[in-house]
C-alpha cells in the first residue's frame, strides 16, 4: 500500500502477501470489529499488535489488559456496549479465559476469541505449533453449552473465517472461537481481500417491542432473543445465574431447564448452517484422511502423493470443529475401509471420529506431539505401511 | 513448473527474514500464475543466533507449506551451512557467502555451488547490511525458476524504506553482475 496520506478503510481491499495472524485481524476489521481487549502471548501477539495499529485508525478501541481474565471480561462488556469485540490468545491465555467464556455463553454475549495454538500442557512450547486445545474449546468451561469453533487452513481462510466467526457470534449470540495454530499464524501467503461490498456482515437482532414491554431474554421462534445494549433505552440485565426472560436470577428447576435447553438447542437445531467441511477426492476413495488446521495442508499433500501412486485416498477437512460433523463422518465410515486422523496432539479429534463411525470402519490416529506439523511423507508412509 | 523449495539461512541481523519475504512477495503478487508460501524459523532467538526462512513456489496450489527437500540452499553463515546442508536434496544448488562459510564434504550433494563475497560487496556500499540483497541479486542471475529481476526490483521499491532503496538496488545489481571464478 502506498505511503501517501489516505483515508483509512475497514476493508483493506486488494492483494496482499501476509501472515495468518494479520489476515485474521483484517477479517475482524472488515466485518466491523471495533474493540480489542487482550494480553499479548506468543504465537498470537501479531494479532494484538496489528489491531493496536489499525483500530485507532478506524475509530475503534484497543485495550491491553493486565491479564487474560480481564481481557475476556472486557470484550464481553464491550459487546454489551454495542460494539463487535474480540480478543486473541494462545492455550495458556485461553485457560484463563474459560470461566468467562462460560459467562458469555450463559449471558448470550456475541464476541470472538482467537486461539493461535502452541504446544502444551501449561506454558509448553511457546513458539511452536500444537493442536492440543480442541477439547478445551468444547469442554473448557463448566456447564452445558454448545460452542461454535472454526478452524482455518490457509491465510485466506484466516481472513474469511474471522468474518464468519463474528457473523455466527452475532447471529446466534454467543462467544465464537477461531482456532488457529502457530504454523498458520506465522506463515505468509497470498491474501485477496474483496471489495467492501462483498463482505457479508451479520448484525445482532434488535428488539422490535417498546422498552416498557421488552423482556431481554425472551427468545423468538428461532430460540434467539433480540439484544438491546446499554444506552438504547431498554433494560439490560446480565447475570451468569440461571435467569428468566426478564433476566432476573430465578434459581429453580423449570427456569434452568428452559434456559439451558434453549442456549444449547439454538445451536443444535442449526448445525446445517454452522457445520462446514471441505471434501477432496472422496468420491472414489477407499481410504479417508480427516484433518483440520495446518495439518490439513500436509494431509492434502499426502492425498496427492498417494493418488500419484494409484492409492485411492481422499480428504475430509473439518472447517467447523464444533459442533462436530457427526452425520458426515458416519456416512463416510460406510464408504471407506479406513480413516486416518493426523493431529498435533495425543488423540483428540480421533476420539470424536471413533465415536461417530460406530465401529463401521477402522480409525487410526496419527499423533504428533507439539512442535511441528506432519509432513505429507509421514502420513503417506503410515497409509502404505498398512496397505 | 513443479514445486521449488528454497531456504535462506544465516544469523539474526543479516536480514534473512527479509530475503524470504521479498522473494515470497515478488512471486506471489507479481509473477503470473505462481504461488508462494513463506515460513520462518521461529524461536526464542536473538541477534546473532541462527535464523532461517523457507520459500515454497509452485504453479498449483501449495499443499504442504514447509520445505521438505531443498532445491536451493542459500547459506550466509557457517552455523547455518552445517545445520541445513543435509536438507539440500542430492543434485540441489548451493549458494554461499564465501567469506563466512567453509565448505566440507557435505557440499558434494550440490550439483552446483555458487560463491560470492556478499558482505565485502555490501561493505563497499557503506554497510554490511546490504549483503542479503547482494546475495539475492546473485541468486537471481544464476537461477531461472525462483523469481525474475523485474519483479524483485518492483517489490524492493515498494517494501524497502525509501532512504535505503537506492543502495539496496545497487547491491542487487552488484550481486547480479558478480561472476564466480569456480
Amino acid at each position: 500500500m502506498s505511503k501517501q496520506k489516505q483515508k483509512f478503510l475497514e476493508v483493506s481491499t486488494g492483494e496482499h502477501f501476509t501472515t495468518g495472524n494479520h489476515a485474521a485481524a483484517e477479517g475482524a476489521l472488515a466485518v466491523g470489529c471495533k474493540f480489542f481487549g487482550g494480553y499479548p502471548i506468543t504465537p498470537s501477539s501479531e494479532i494484538a499488535e496489528h489491531m493496536a495499529l489499525r483500530l485507532p485508525q478506524l475509530g475503534g478501541n484497543f485495550v491491553q489488559f493486565e491479564d487474560e481474565i480481564a481481557s475476556i471480561i472486557g470484550i464481553l462488556g464491550a459487546s454489551w456496549g454495542g460494539v463487535k469485540s474480540m480478543t486473541a490468545t494462545s492455550g495458556p491465555g485461553y485457560s484463563l479465559m474459560v470461566e468467562n467464556i462460560g459467562f458469555g455463553m450463559m449471558t448470550e454475549t456475541p464476541c470472538i476469541i482467537i486461539n493461535v495454538q502452541r504446544g502444551g500442557p501449561s506454558t509448553g512450547l511457546p513458539t511452536l505449533v500444537g493442536q492440543q486445545d480442541i477439547m478445551q474449546t468444547k469442554w473448557g468451561s463448566h456447564g452445558d453449552f454448545e460452542p461454535i469453533v472454526l478452524c482455518p487452513s490457509s491465510v485466506q481462510e484466516c481472513f474469511e473465517l474471522a468474518i464468519e466467526a463474528f457473523n455466527y457470534a452475532e447471529k446466534y449470540r454467543l462467544p465464537v472461537t477461531l482456532l488457529m495454530d502457530e504454523t498458520l499464524g506465522h506463515m505468509s501467503e497470498r491474501l485477496i481481500i474483496p471489495d467492501a461490498s462483498k463482505i457479508g456482515k451479520v448484525e445482532r437482532k434488535k428488539p422490535k417491542d417498546s422498552p416498557e414491554e421488552h423482556l431481554p431474554y425472551k427468545a423468538d421462534d428461532d430460540l434467539i432473543p433480540p439484544m438491546a445494549v446499554a444506552g438504547e433505552g431498554y433494560r439490560v440485565m446480565v447475570t451468569g445465574l440461571t435467569h428468566d426472560e426478564r433476566g432476573y436470577p430465578n434459581l429453580n428447576v423449570e427456569t434452568q431447564d428452559k434456559l439451558v435447553r434453549r442456549i444449547n438447542d439454538k445451536i443444535r437445531l442449526n448445525k446445517k448452517d454452522i457445520i462446514r467441511v471441505e471434501e477432496y477426492l472422496l468420491d472414489d476413495a477407499e481410504i479417508a484422511i480427516i484433518a483440520f488446521g495446518s495439518v490439513a495442508r500436509a494431509a492434502k499433500g499426502s492425498v496427492n502423493r498417494a493418488r500419484e501412486k494409484g492409492i485411492k485416498v481422499g480428504l475430509l477437512r473439518l472447517i467447523t470443529i464444533w459442533p462436530f460433523p457427526d452425520e458426515r463422518i458416519e456416512a463416510l465410515a460406510e464408504k471407506v475401509k479406513k480413516i486416518y486422523v493426523p493431529e498435533i496432539n495425543y488423540g483428540q479429534i480421533t476420539r470424536e471420529v471413533e465415536r461417530c463411525v460406530h465401529g463401521k470402519t477402522e480409525v487410526k490416529g496419527i499423533f504428533k506431539l507439539g512442535g511441528s506439523i506432519h509432513n505429507p511423507q509421514e502420513i503417506l508412509k503410515e497409509i502404505e505401511g498398512d496397505a | 513448473m513443479s514445486r521449488v523449495e528454497i531456504r535462506f539461512a544465516g544469523f539474526g541481523g543479516q536480514g534473512i527474514g527479509l530475503m524470504g519475504r521479498l522473494v515470497g512477495e515478488a512471486v506471489s503478487l507479481l509473477e503470473e500464475g505462481k504461488n508462494s508460501v513463506m515460513t520462518q524459523s521461529y524461536g526464542p532467538e536473538s541477534r546473532g543466533g541462527a535464523s532461517s526462512t523457507d520459500v515454497v513456489i509452485d504453479e498449483g496450489e501449495i499443499d504442504y507449506p514447509k520445505a521438505t527437500e531443498l532445491d536451493y540452499f542459500v547459506a550466509l553463515s557457517e552455523e547455518a551451512y552445517h545445520k541445513y546442508i543435509p536438507k539440500l536434496k542430492e543434485g540441489g544448488i548451493l549458494f554461499v557467502e564465501e567469506d563466512l562459510v567453509t565448505l566440507d564434504e557435505n557440499a558434494k550433494r550440490a550439483k552446483k555451488i555458487f560463491k560470492i563475497p556478499a558482505t565485502k560487496i555490501a561493505e563497499s556500499l557503506g554497510s554490511r547490511l546490504y549483503a542479503n540483497i547482494a546475495m539475492l541479486g546473485y541468486v537471481c542471475a544464476n537461477t531461472t525458476d525462483i523469481f525474475s529481476e523485474k519483479s524483485m526490483i518492483t517489490i524492493m521499491k515498494q517494501k524497502i524504506k525509501a532512504r535505503f532503496v537506492e543502495k539496496n538496488l545497487i547491491a542487487f545489481q552488484k550481486g547480479m553482475e558478480y561472476k564466480t571464478d569456480s
